[in-house]
C-alpha cells in the first residue's frame, strides 16, 4: 500500500511499511546517520538521525531510522531544536570518539555540519577514550550480513567494548567488511587482523580494554 | 580485575568439561536455554572460566561471541576464580546509613583483601551489593546465603572461622 507523507514540505509516496528515514532518502532528502546501515536492521542507538513528526497537530521527536511511515504524517528534517540536537549529541560521545583530541570519518562530517563543539564536555569525561561509540554497526553486519559473528559486545555499562573474537576471526583477513563501516575509523587504524593485539576477548578479560 | 586467565589455559579441564556435558545435556542441547546452562554451571562450578565457556559454545551451537556477550553481562556470572565462600555486604541506602562502609572496611581488613577480591587460598570473595532485601536488618551481611544482622566484630570472627 503506498502512503503518503510530507517532508520538508514536499509531498512524498511511500510503501507502507517503511521507516521515515527510507521514504526521506528516496525523496532526496538526507539525514545524518552513525548506526544505520541500509544492509541491517534498524538499531535506533546513534540518535542522530532524529526528526520532528507531527501527527494531529501534535509535534514530537522520533528516530527516523526506527519510525514506520504513516498516512498524513508531517515530517521535519532540519530545524533549528533538531540542529542544537544534533549538535549536542555529538558533543556528548566526542570525548570517547575522539582519538589524539580529534574526530575521524563519519563523526567529524557531522560535527563540522552541526558546528558541534567537540571539546565542550571533554573535562567532565571520566570515561576511558576508547574511540568507539558502540554503534554496534561492525558487531551487526558480521553477525546479520557476513554470518560469522567473529566481533561482538562483551561487558556493560561503561566496560562495553566490541571486541574481536580470535577463533571465529581466521576469515577476517580476507573479509575486512567491517572496516569501512566504523564512524570513528577505529577498526581500521586500530587493529592488527593478523595477531588481533589490543582489540580481542582476551585483552577484555585480563582488564586492558 | 586482577587473575587474569588465558582463555586457552583452562580448556579441558575435566571436571568442568564433565559438568558442561551433563548440564548441557540436560537441557537438550537446547540453544535458546543458554542462560540457564551459565546460570548452573556457574553454580555447579563457582565460575565460568573461558574453557567452559567455549566448551558450551560448540555443544549448543552458539557462537562463541554471543556466550561472551551474555557471561559478561550478567552480574550473576564470573568470569574469574571465586573464594569457596562468597560474603556479600549490603550497600544499599538504609544500611549505608547505619555503617555498611565501617562494616566493610573492618571486614576487608580483618580479611585482608579488598571488596571484589577473592582471598589468594581461595576460600573468600568479598562483594558488595546493592541491597539484600531487608532493611530492617542492617547493616547486613550474607555468608553463602545466610543473612547476618549488625555483625559485631565478634560475631564476624566467629562466622569466618565456622567458614573454613
Amino acid at each position: 500500500m503506498t502512503i503518503t507523507l510530507q517532508i520538508d514540505g514536499k509531498e512524498v509516496k511511500a510503501e507502507s511499511g517503511v521507516t521515515v528515514l527510507e521514504a526521506a532518502r528516496q525523496a532526496g532528502v538526507h539525514i545524518p546517520t552513525l548506526c544505520e546501515h541500509d544492509r541491517l536492521m534498524p538499531y535506533g542507538v546513534c540518535r542522530i538521525c532524529c526528526v520532528e513528526v507531527e501527527k494531529k497537530g501534535r509535534k514530537r521527536i522520533v528516530v527516523s531510522c526506527g519510525y514506520p511511515v504513516e498516512n498524513g504524517l508531517v515530517v521535519t528534517t532540519r530545524s533549528p531544536r533538531i540542529d542544537r540536537i544534533r549538535k549536542v549529541l555529538i558533543e556528548l560521545v566526542a570525548p570517547t570518539a575522539m582519538a589524539d583530541g580529534l574526530l575521524a570519518g563519519e563523526m567529524k562530517k557531522i560535527a563540522t555540519e552541526y558546528g558541534a563543539d567537540i571539546h565542550r564536555f571533554e573535562s567532565r569525561f571520566t570515561g576511558k577514550p576508547i574511540r568507539c561509540i558502540l554503534c554496534g554497526k561492525c558487531v551487526r553486519y558480521c553477525d546479520e550480513v557476513v554470518g560469522k559473528q567473529a566481533i561482538g559486545f562483551v561487558g556493560r555499562g561503561v566496560d562495553r567494548r566490541a571486541v574481536f573474537f580470535p577463533e571465529q576471526a581466521r576469515a577476517c583477513l580476507t573479509c575486512e567488511a567491517c572496516f569501512n563501516l566504523c564512524p570513528t575509523g577505529k577498526i581500521a587504524a586500530d587493529t592488527d587482523f593478523v595477531v588481533f593485539d589490543g582489540f580481542s576477548v582476551d585483552d577484555y578479560s585480563s582488564g586492558e580494554l | 580485575m586482577k587473575a587474569a586467565v588465558s582463555r586457552a589455559q583452562t580448556k579441558g579441564s575435566t571436571r568442568a568439561s564433565r559438568a558442561v556435558k551433563k548440564t548441557v545435556g540436560r537441557y537438550n542441547a537446547d540453544p535458546d536455554m543458554l542462560i540457564q546452562i551459565l546460570l548452573d554451571l556457574q553454580t555447579t562450578l563457582g565460575w565460568l572460566s573461558p574453557g567452559v565457556l567455549a566448551d558450551v559454545s560448540e555443544q549448543l551451537g552458539v557462537p562463541v561471541s554471543r556466550v561472551y556477550h551474555i557471561a559478561s553481562f550478567y552480574k550473576a556470572f564470573s568470569l574469574v576464580p571465586r573464594g569457596r565462600h562468597i560474603i556479600k555486604v549490603c550497600m544499599g541506602t538504609a544500611c549505608q546509613v547505619r555503617g555498611a562502609p565501617q562494616l566493610v572496611n573492618v571486614i576487608a581488613s580483618m580479611l585482608n583483601m579488598k571488596p571484589g577480591e577473592t582471598s589468594e587460598d581461595r576460600r573468600f570473595t568479598l562483594e558488595t551489593v546493592n541491597c539484600l532485601g531487608c532493611c530492617a536488618m542492617g547493616p547486613v551481611i550474607a555468608v553463602d546465603g545466610v543473612y547476618h544482622s549488625k555483625p559485631t566484630t565478634e560475631d564476624l570472627r566467629s562466622i569466618f572461622k565456622g567458614a573454613r
